[in-house]
């Protein structure tokens, strides 16, 4: 195949095509680079010998930063979007293959809630919960529990208004891979299941799941990596206590040392994992099922 | 009929439906509504008081009616939308040569996969920490102005590499090329290969064969991705804010720094603006591709 001659314009556009992977690789290979950078270094080139001072300075704490227990935070924040995202897409993505009143609406809300500007998200839930808040408080009062009402802080946390926030961003990407999924999808098996007396239960579990096993994966995928790096839709929902990324980004105008790149490089590291993970199963599932074949 | 029973089996749609529809009743829509009610409260320190006033949209256009001297909101939205109209050109252009390579010039089918996989990957890591990468390139003692000054090229560090509006288009370009991209690959994989034999027997030139048939048959992609870049970068803080060193105004950084003044009203009658001028744009694209399959 590849004696074939290539078509005009092969070369030009695949020279334009390495230079974008360059372009959207480089600049992370660098600081991956730089964050091994000598106790000496500072935060460009060269690089003052090679050291793993910078993670040691990370691992003890950026300034006031718990880097530590924000890591902790967005990594089980991220596995609950994860979890989220994948069961409610999924049982979304079968009612829309049915009749299913509204599906228009609900189409195109989640279509709005993912192109619409984040701020705008983040603004409203940080709006509504404490809206919430003064309601409570208002609640609280009018019942004469005053002792509950000094102690109530904010409704605003990682896992009511932050988690919301994430899955308004996660769950339109869940759906737009199973509207992918089913619209290529043969019903033909499952009629063969019923037919031969499958409960709906055991068809979902025997047929037709381990047939979208790889899109499901593909979904959890999303749901985590997007969550673990999200910042415009939590900045003003997330509530007291930061996510990693929100650390991040606050570290970036006060932090002058490769420490930095360290946490970029664990953050990216992770992301990667997961990456891995994901496209290691599917990969995988795939070989299987081509070999049952 | 029997595909019918199958699609009948099991849960109820509805009930399938609810839980993934009541997060964005709850944390969608609700907020949303809240949004326009609070546009219209009057502005207070702190506390959030129901009422009724056009106090803030009237502060948001104070003394635009003068367009010699364009005031803060004008000259905000102009610079957002210059940065918009900037980064949609040039995401459109590299997104649809990436994506015209992947999908006509590369033949296997697993090279395909592989190098749009290639492709996406970034997408899944962290945006802040892909702008910070810079850094070491482009600021005053970066690897770019290092071979500037080696090769003699200028005599002094240049300035407006780093934390300036170049900075800020480069990142947007970098981060949002993939939007542009998918799409218009998704597109491109739909187009029935025999189109393009029919086109090449008839006469027609590659550029031929590009213009007039391959672009008007990815218009939905090349129109989805444009929603989603214009529509990222009119309510982006994030990277106007870390690529521009916290020193350029954008709409979303205005609604930001509001919001964490607690200056709710204010923040809220201009996500209002906002998203009415991100409406009119999608409104007018979709037109624009409408406008293009009548002529």
């Amino acid at each position: 195949m590849s004696r074939e001659k290539r078509a005009k314009g092969f070369w030009p556009l695949a020279i334009v095509f390495g230079l974008f992977v360059l372009f959207l690789y480089g600049p992370v290979i660098t600081i991956f680079v730089l964050s091994f950078q000598g106790p000496e270094g500072g935060l460009t080139f060269p690089m003052r010998g090679l050291s793993t001072v910078w993670y040691q300075k990370l691992w003890e704490g950026l300034g006031v930063v718990d880097i530590g227990a924000a890591l902790r935070r967005s990594l089980a924040l991220g596995f609950v979007v994860m979890a989220l995202t994948v069961l409610l897409s999924l049982s979304a993505g079968l009612a829309f293959r049915k009749k299913l009143t509204g599906a228009n609406l609900l189409f195109y809300v989640t279509v709005a809630s993912l192109i619409m500007p984040s701020i705008i998200v983040s603004l409203g839930i940080g709006l509504q919960f404490r809206l919430i808040d003064g309601g409570l408080k208002w609640l609280l009062g009018a019942i004469g529990a005053s002792d509950m009402l000094e102690t109530y802080g904010t409704s605003l946390g990682l896992y009511t208004s932050g988690l919301g926030a994430h899955l308004t961003w996660t769950l339109p990407f869940g759906l737009l891979i199973m509207f992918a999924v089913f619209n290529r999808f043969n019903p033909a098996y499952e009629e063969a299941a019923i037919d031969q007396g499958a409960t709906p239960w055991q068809t979902f579990l025997h047929v037709v799941l381990p047939l979208i096993g790889p899109s499901v994966i593909g979904i959890g995928m999303f749901g985590f990596t997007l969550s673990w790096d999200e910042i415009a839709r939590s900045s003003q929902a997330i509530g007291d206590l930061n996510t990693l990324p929100l650390e991040l980004q606050g570290l970036t105008t006060t932090v002058t040392t490769p420490s930095i790149y360290a946490l970029g490089t664990v953050t990216t590291m992770v992301s990667l994992v997961v990456i891995a993970i994901a496209l290691t199963t599917v990969a995988v599932l795939r070989r299987r099922r081509a070999g049952k074949k | 009929m029997q595909s019918k029973n199958v699609l009948k089996s099991g849960p109820p749609a509805w009930l399938q439906a609810t839980p993934f529809g009541l997060v964005f009743v709850f944390f969608f829509i609700a907020p949303l509504i809240l949004i326009a009610a609070v546009s219209f409260w009057p502005t207070s320190d702190y506390e959030l008081v129901p009422g009724f006033t056009f106090q803030n949209y009237i502060s948001i256009f104070d003394g635009c009616s003068n367009l010699a001297e364009p005031c803060t909101t004008l000259r905000t939205y102009f610079s957002t939308l210059q940065f918009s109209l900037i980064t949609w050109a040039v995401t459109l252009v590299l997104g649809f040569s990436i994506a015209y390579f992947l999908a006509f010039h590369v033949r296997s089918s697993g090279a395909q996969t592989l190098l749009f996989i290639l492709c996406t990957i970034p997408f899944w890591t962290s945006n802040v920490i892909r702008m910070i990468s810079w850094v070491p390139l482009l600021g005053r003692n970066g690897l770019v102005n290092q071979m500037l000054l080696g090769l003699g090229v200028v005599n002094q560090p240049v300035e407006w590499l780093l934390f300036s509006q170049f900075s800020v288009v480069l990142a947007f370009v970098h981060l949002y090329t993939m939007f542009m991209l998918v799409p218009i690959f998704n597109s491109m994989m739909r187009i029935d290969r025999s189109l393009l034999e029919a086109a090449d027997d008839a006469g027609a030139t590659a550029w031929q064969t590009l213009w007039n048939v391959i672009v008007p048959l990815s218009r939905t992609g090349i129109l989805i991705g444009s929603i989603f870049v214009i529509t990222i970068v009119m309510g982006d803080f994030v990277t106007v804010g870390v690529m521009g060193g916290q020193q350029i105004a954008s709409v979303g950084k205005v609604i930001q720094v509001q919001t964490s003044y607690l200056q709710f009203p204010l923040a809220a009658a201009n996500a209002v603006v906002l998203l009415a001028v991100v409406l009119m744009i999608i409104v007018a694209l979709n037109r624009l591709v409408d406008l293009r399959k009548e002529l």
